[in-house]
């Protein structure tokens, strides 16, 4: 287990690395100077690359960055709020994100659970077939779909929601959203706990329990989730990463003041240094995410645990 | 009726008559379905079989290509071009002629505002009794119509483009890193799981950032991220493979890896390919609409499905006819790619657990 971990972490760290280096490059290469005032003369110029440290040998500046990303410094915004330090900009932005995000995963989770054992259980009839419908649907149609039909009836016809987001009114402006962002994941959790409840509830250890007389939740609770969980939890990872991009466009949509619509911004406007600075949270993020579900699994399932020592 | 007789109803004074609708079939459709296979015949007219006989993906199939016909001669069915502008004649509302008389697409919208809402007629208003835009005009006057179908031929052209290209890569790259094994394998394998870590839609963004938005560049950001699902699938099905008979007996004739990967294995696996080809295909989609969004897909004046969709989203409220045709042909194109693998999967391997 020891050894699994270790080199799990070791590959999660070298990827890490690997995407900073990639960031670096692509820094570099980024058409145009974060300086694009036309006023400005060569000197201006000059002088603005030395106080940015533009000016010094690539390979320093490369140190220097991994440095300071190691220590939460991710430099300043150019264009968006000039000057402000961008850990700074993202700090309140990160935590809404996270807050409407983690929403969208419970309710995913919780509801695609019950979907797919409602349709396990009743294999084969209208709740199976409502269920599979829901989940083709959910995953196959963008959640920016959603939240703008969600957007348009809720919001604009019946207006029974804000349309927008609105820090004085948190809850009401984030149901929307929530929901919107939530599609995916519940339709892909319900796919999957639905694949993986029949396979249990087919397998010999059920027709045991079922035959020492255990009913009803205890069955299925006790005997059969416990076991399909385990498979569920490693989609669970990919779905958390795919929230996060999808959060981009349902954030843009409902103008959530989160990181999502902040990496738009600043990409449209060519904020190279907020654009690199997101992508290493967003990176770091995805890969911790992973790491996390990894070892996790590795922990739940003695299965796992055994075949990879041997 | 006698010969009908049980040895249990023997003990009995009445004998039991059997009628004959006592034994029915079970009409247990999952399972004839796998009995039916074995009457003689070769593996894709089995495969053609088994893919007829699920309902939901042939209906998508003939959707799809329904919407890649009206892609191809749609832009032409009328006189007006994707990207002519008529600045007089912007934000008119669907008005198809026929359907007119019968009060629906007659170019009527009610706009609501702050201070109510209003029937509102621009054609009626700039008194053009003879101009008809089928899927009404955008907010620079274009024809939705002809935009919508346009787009629809780039987003497929794009998607495609991407999903045959990451085809041949990726699965390349999967069986060749599973039949040589050992170092090879290892080295291209932790390759291959660091640029998985990677999150994809950060690099295409980033990628865009640098090289110009277009149709090449965008099919090359998609290609880089989407190779690794298929590269993954072609390993596998390859470490299932090469051990088996018919690629020793290969090897011993002489043949040489180059012939053994792609030509022995590969028709082999076929089925899968494809199978996760058009899984890529909606996903290819989704990404350059997600692109567009973030306004860095197809540059102006060329649009895509996504481009129409951020477009036409600031005036969605006031305007929703603008919308909603591009948002429904991109919703039904990835609902029914998905299908149609769906049904793929099973085709191709009747044995795979249900996903």
């Amino acid at each position: 287990m020891k050894h699994y971990i270790a080199k799990r972490v070791l590959i999660s760290v070298f990827t890490l690395l690997a995407i900073t280096l990639v960031l670096f490059i692509l820094l570099q290469l980024m058409p145009g100077s974060p300086f694009n005032d036309e006023k400005l003369t060569e000197t201006q110029h000059a002088a603005l690359n030395a106080k940015y440290g533009l000016d010094q040998p690539i390979i320093i500046q490369f140190g220097k960055y991994v440095v300071n990303l190691l220590k939460g410094d991710f430099g300043v915004s150019y264009t968006i709020s000039k000057n402000t330090p961008i850990s700074q900009l993202i700090q309140n932005r990160l935590l809404i994100s996270i807050k409407v995000g983690g929403t969208a995963v419970g309710i995913g989770a919780l509801i695609g659970l019950i979907l797919g054992i409602a349709a396990a259980i009743n294999h084969n009839t209208f709740w199976d077939s409502l269920c599979t419908f829901i989940s083709v649907l959910g995953v196959s149609i963008p959640s920016y779909v959603f939240a703008l039909a969600l957007s348009y009836t809720l919001g604009f016809k019946l207006s029974w929601l804000p349309m927008l987001y609105s820090a004085k009114t948190p809850f009401t402006s984030s149901v929307m959203p929530s929901i919107a962002l939530s599609m995916f994941t519940l339709a892909s959790i319900a796919r999957f706990t639905r694949t993986e409840m029949l396979e249990v509830l087919n397998s010999d250890y059920m027709r045991l329990a079922e035959s020492k007389g255990i009913t009803g939740a205890t069955l299925i609770i006790r005997h059969a989730l416990r076991n399909a969980l385990i498979p569920i939890i490693t989609v669970l990872a990919p779905l958390i990463v795919d929230l996060m991009t999808g959060s981009l466009v349902i954030e843009k949509i409902f103008s959530i003041p989160g990181v999502g619509s902040l990496l738009v911004t600043a990409i449209q406007s060519n904020d190279y240094n907020v654009v690199i600075a997101l992508s290493f949270i967003y990176s770091a993020m995805y890969i911790g995410i992973m790491l996390a579900v990894d070892i996790l699994y590795g922990i739940i399932d003695p299965r796992i645990r055994l075949a990879k020592e041997a | 009726m006698n010969k009908y007789k049980t040895a249990a109803a023997e003990d009995h004074a009445e004998p039991i008559d059997f009628l004959p609708d006592d034994f029915i079939l079970k009409n247990d459709t999952e399972s004839l379905r796998l009995d039916s296979g074995f009457v003689l015949q070769n593996y894709w007219q089995d495969v053609a079989k088994r893919f007829l006989s699920k309902k939901s993906a042939v209906i998508s199939l003939v959707l799809i290509l329904f919407i890649a016909a009206f892609a191809v001669i749609g832009p032409g069915m009328n006189a007006y071009s994707f990207s002519d502008q008529n600045l007089t004649q912007k934000n008119f509302a669907p008005r198809i002629p026929g359907l007119e008389q019968l009060g629906i697409f007659n170019g009527d919208e009610i706009i609501s505002t702050t201070t109510g809402s209003k029937l509102v007629n621009g054609y009626r208003n700039s008194g053009l009794n003879s101009v008809y835009y089928w899927f009404g005009s955008d907010t620079l006057g274009r024809d939705i119509w002809t935009r919508v179908w346009e787009g629809t031929r780039i987003s497929l052209s794009i998607a495609i483009a991407a999903a045959v290209i990451d085809m041949i890569f990726g699965m390349s790259y999967g069986l060749i890193s599973g039949y040589f094994g050992g170092k090879t394998d290892s080295i291209m394998q932790r390759f291959a799981e660091i640029v998985n870590g990677i999150p994809r839609l950060i690099i295409v963004t980033l990628l865009l950032l640098i090289l110009k938005p277009g149709f090449a560049t965008i099919v090359l950001a998609l290609m880089i991220t989407e190779w690794i699902g298929m590269s993954r699938i072609a390993r596998a099905e390859m470490l299932k493979l090469k051990e088996q008979e018919f690629v020793l007996a290969s090897r011993t004739l002489g043949a040489g890896s180059f012939r053994i990967i792609f030509r022995e294995i590969l028709p082999n696996i076929i089925g899968q390919i494809i199978t996760q080809l058009m899984f890529s295909i909606p996903t290819a989609i989704f990404t350059e609409a997600f692109l567009s969004f973030v306004g860095l897909g197809i540059p102006v004046p060329m649009c895509s499905l996504g481009s129409l969709i951020s477009d036409s989203f600031n005036s969605f409220t006031t305007h929703p006819y603008q919308i909603v045709p591009p948002l429904i042909v991109l919703a039904v194109l990835m609902l029914c790619f998905n299908i149609l693998a769906d049904g793929l999967r099973e085709a191709f391997d009747p044995k795979l657990k249900e996903m």
